[in-house]
């Protein structure tokens, strides 16, 4: 095979795959799920309740 | 309370407080270095304290012992915390601090005595290469173990940046590192002549995008959302941002080796993938700070999200100056001026360490079991003069290194140099001196933190907060 046919073809593939993962991030099923993703920072919250509460009388 | 309901907040603790102190230890050297370049004789003539022996000591100490500790710090915190897990051993864990701590401490030993590879950003003999190699392969496996064995469905992405921080800045250290020993203190890179160039600025560049900004685009998706208190702008986006961020990344390092023996093609992809570079480095930066939409007056009375947000600004501004300097016609001028230097800074001050910083003063409150730092003000202050310390750094440097470039390249009618070497040198002064200025104010603004940590620290316990049994 041509060198030149082998980075045209690589080329084609990068590009599928960048689509590939704006179609895969956007698709509606995902949503939900990345919901629940970028809400992790806030799951284990009351736990710095706790942990300030637990402190209080030494301020 | 045992260690199976705890988070390992002991190794936070100990990296956080010695990204403090090598913040302070690298500036200082930073600023003793623009200083020499001022006034050359305060080195003494003494072979420890030049310029060239001390310049890496500043790199590698505000990159891997400043920057390295904040990642650290940071990592271990937020894959914990985004986990719901212990990290995965407290004596490995244990083992990256003290390692990473002895790697400094050889740096500042072998760096002034003039022991050096002279690779940038990996000047470090083969002795010291081989124990970071231990130490981050040890780290590999207390963050990943941590993620294998999390108590949520999802990884959350900061955990993929810095996932890809790890592993990637282990192929790059290793397959750079590669080298054959004459003694104990010296090495020959196995790669020969263009090759070892090109090498070298893989790594260099990546040393970049995954040390200097995956990992600290991590904190970004972290501390971030926490302190505005709203979950990040676009997820989606975030998706996107990783993958399109490190499939790029690898490919834009050609760009430092423009004009030179490396073959012409090589060059010209380098700079392609350094232009394409800003789609997703200004997509991750609208996506941080968008995050504050609908909270935009929290960033008036909360100098904590102004470190973050302003750092963001840093970064947008940095990665769009990058990649225009990537393209050839710019970088005949301003390659080898201050310019370059002036781009970096705004990249290691203005991104990378008020990141860190903002981080900091997130982190250490909840740490030592406070409600927030001693004195908010003070974190006030400390922003302001690192923002002024910043914009007078960068903009010393885009004169001088524009005005370096136009004279260097300046000829008369007859073919012949406008200028001697020597005229441009002088007209640099100046704009040395604004450099130093910027510098110790930011310098300075480290110190006041250092006090406010102290003052938030004593006296307080060291707390390591429960892990949530409910999830």
């Amino acid at each position: 095979m041509d060198l030149n046919t082998l980075r045209g073809i690589t080329t084609a593939l990068a590009l599928i795959a960048f689509v590939g993962v704006w179609i895969w991030a956007w698709s509606s099923k995902r949503k939900s799920a990345f919901d629940d993703a970028a809400n992790l920072p806030f799951a284990d919250e009351e736990i710095d309740q706790l942990s300030k509460g637990v402190h209080h009388d030494r301020h | 309370m045992d260690t199976l309901t705890t988070y390992n907040y002991k190794v936070v603790r100990q990296f956080t407080v010695m990204t403090v102190v090598w913040g302070i230890v690298g500036m200082l050297v930073g600023v003793l270095i623009a200083a020499e370049l001022v006034w050359p004789q305060i080195n003494m003539d003494i072979p420890w304290l030049t310029f060239s022996r001390l310049r890496p000591l500043h790199t590698n100490a505000v990159i891997f012992a400043f920057g390295g500790s904040a990642l650290f710090a940071t990592s271990y915190y937020v894959v914990q915390r985004t986990c719901q897990t212990r990290l995965f051993s407290d004596k490995l864990a244990a083992f990256t601090f003290w390692g990473w701590t002895l790697v400094i401490v050889l740096a500042a030993v072998t760096l002034p005595m003039g022991i050096t590879t002279s690779k940038e950003y990996a000047e470090l003999e083969w002795p010291i290469d081989i124990l970071i190699t231990l130490v981050w392969v040890a780290y590999a496996i207390v963050f990943f173990g941590t993620i294998m064995k999390r108590r949520v469905k999802h990884i959350y992405v900061a955990n993929w940046f810095y996932g890809a921080f790890i592993l990637t800045v282990a192929v790059l250290h290793i397959v750079n590192s590669a080298a054959i020993p004459v003694s104990l203190f010296k090495s020959y890179s196995v790669y020969p002549g263009a090759i070892d160039a090109m090498v070298q600025w893989w790594y260099g560049h990546n040393a970049v995008g995954f040390f200097l900004t995956a990992g600290f685009l991590g904190m970004m998706y972290y501390f971030v959302p926490k302190q505005a208190g709203r979950p990040v702008y676009s997820y989606r986006l975030s998706v996107v941002h990783f993958w399109a961020l490190i499939s790029t990344y690898m490919w834009a390092g050609p760009h430092h080796l423009h004009y030179t023996a490396l073959p012409d093609w090589a060059q010209s992809l380098g700079m392609v993938f350094s232009l394409i570079l800003l789609a997703p480095s200004w997509g991750g930066m609208i996506n941080g700070i968008m995050t504050l939409s609908g909270a935009w007056h929290k960033l008036r009375t909360d100098p904590i999200l102004k470190f973050l947000i302003v750092s963001l600004s840093f970064y947008g501004m940095s990665t769009f100056e990058g990649p225009m300097m990537a393209i050839k016609t710019v970088n005949a001028l301003s390659h080898y001026t201050d310019w370059t230097i002036g781009h970096v800074h705004s990249g290691a001050l203005g991104w990378v360490a008020m990141v860190s910083i903002g981080s900091v003063y997130f982190l250490v409150p909840k740490l030592f079991g406070r409600e927030q730092m001693y004195s908010v003000r003070l974190i006030d202050w400390h922003f302001w003069m690192s923002t002024i310390g910043v914009v007078l750094y960068i903009v010393a440097m885009w004169i001088s290194g524009i005005m370096q470039g136009l004279m260097w390249r300046a000829v008369n009618d007859d073919g012949t140099l406008t200028y001697s070497f020597v005229e441009s040198l002088e007209a640099m002064y100046p704009f040395y001196f604004v450099r130093f200025l910027g510098g110790a104010l930011f310098l300075a603004g480290m110190l006041l933190m250092a006090y406010n940590v102290i003052k938030t620290v004593s006296g307080a316990r060291p707390v390591n907060a429960p892990i949530p049994q409910t999830a």
